[in-house]
């Protein structure tokens, strides 16, 4: 029984561990500024996400008691990535697009993030 | 067989640091800053969760669910800063 | 039933909250569960003026379903990623905006669906429209953006409208 519980930990943590690494090399390779948002937002949520489960496995099969407390932190990961990708998105179609680089909205007429007044200058000039 | 493994992602999640830290001295623009600092926090939750399961201790439970908090906050109100100017209106 | 209603304006709130305090306890015990419940009474009932309405889910049982789906679609799109990125040479991907434009209404669902689509394969959800008709998707390596849509469309989106409208 513990031979078993053994083989899933460590699988469980080599899992975690190289898409953990993946996450933070994709920040390095990938070439344009959309797509380096998509490497550390789905790859390290899993790299976390294995550690976490590796942690509840290991104490319910070694130190004898059931800890469910590491299920918050999957789930508020899993809860507050979407929100920090979409804020850096809007970061960046802030900062380097216009209404003429994105594609048509459709019925309305523009992007929420380019809706703001016509020469009003937002947010500090770096 | 588990501190082989335990070992092996230490050195992922180490790395990972490493390659975020070198991502925020080089990128060339703020928001690319912003995520290698977010992707940075994570990889501190992991790296503290497994050290807290090496050592058999509960304690680091709580530091690593502050730093997902602060993570979380702190990118959110940088974000913010560089899109409005200011974080609370 | 009014006055129930007025104690506990938000009962799946009271639930999550209960259950939010039993996690961070990190035990079963009498004494936990009964101050668990009695901070999922009391902070409803303090944030009430802040959520006018209660958003309305129809039928509970399909989100357990869509809960199961996007979960699976969360460990694919984690296998996928790390094979474009491990494995591709970036000029030979081909990152691309796709609209979505959206039958959902309510800003809950529209709010999953967002969330849903940053967490699943090679997508990113980055902006909505300015009165919210459409939704702005980045792929990671999508050579046929119509693909994508119709994808989101079939496996979220209609789920979701069952879910909530």
């Amino acid at each position: 029984m513990d031979q078993i519980f053994e083989v899933i930990i460590a699988l469980l943590l080599v899992m975690a561990g190289v898409f953990g690494v993946v996450g933070s090399f994709g920040l390095i390779k990938l070439n344009d500024r959309m797509s380096r948002l998509h490497a550390p937002t789905k790859a390290t949520t899993l790299g976390v996400g294995g550690v976490l489960l590796a942690s509840m496995a290991h104490a319910a099969a070694f130190e004898k008691y059931i800890s469910i407390h590491e299920l918050m932190i999957t789930l508020f990961l899993f809860l507050t990535a979407p929100i920090t990708a979409n804020f850096i998105a809007k970061l960046h179609i802030h900062r380097h697009d216009t209404p003429e680089t994105l594609p048509d909205p459709g019925e309305d007429k523009v992007w929420a993030t380019h809706n703001k007044p016509e020469d009003e200058v937002i947010g500090p000039q770096l | 067989m588990i501190e082989t493994a335990a070992v092996f992602a230490f050195v992922c999640f180490a790395l990972g640091l490493v390659m975020n830290l070198w991502k925020i001295v080089s990128a060339k623009d703020v928001a690319d800053r912003i995520l290698a600092l977010d992707t940075m926090f994570i990889n501190a939750i992991a790296l503290l969760v497994l050290y807290g399961m090496a050592l058999g201790s509960n304690i680091f439970f709580e530091a690593a669910m502050i730093i997902a908090m602060l993570g979380f906050v702190s990118t959110v109100a940088y974000a913010r800063f560089i899109l409005r100017g200011n974080i609370i209106e | 039933m009014k006055l129930l209603r007025r104690i506990f304006p938000h009962p799946i709130l009271t639930l999550v909250l209960t259950g939010t305090w039993l996690l961070l306890v990190n035990g079963w015990s009498l004494n936990s569960l009964v101050f668990g419940f009695g901070l999922g009474v009391l902070i409803p009932f303090v944030t009430q003026p802040y959520w006018p309405q209660e958003p309305r889910i129809k039928s509970p049982a399909k989100v357990i379903a869509y809960l199961a789906l996007v979960l699976y679609d969360i460990v694919v799109a984690n296998i996928t990623v790390a094979r474009i990125v491990l494995f591709k040479a970036n000029a030979k991907r081909h990152p691309n905006w796709v609209t979505i434009p959206l039958d959902l209404r309510t800003p809950e669902a529209i709010t999953v669906l967002a969330g849903t689509i940053t967490m699943t394969p090679g997508t990113v959800s980055a902006d909505l429209s300015d009165s919210g008709h459409a939704l702005l998707v980045h792929c990671l390596d999508a050579p046929d953006p119509a693909a994508v849509r119709d994808e989101i469309k079939t496996r979220y989106e209609s789920r979701l409208k069952e879910i909530f409208e």
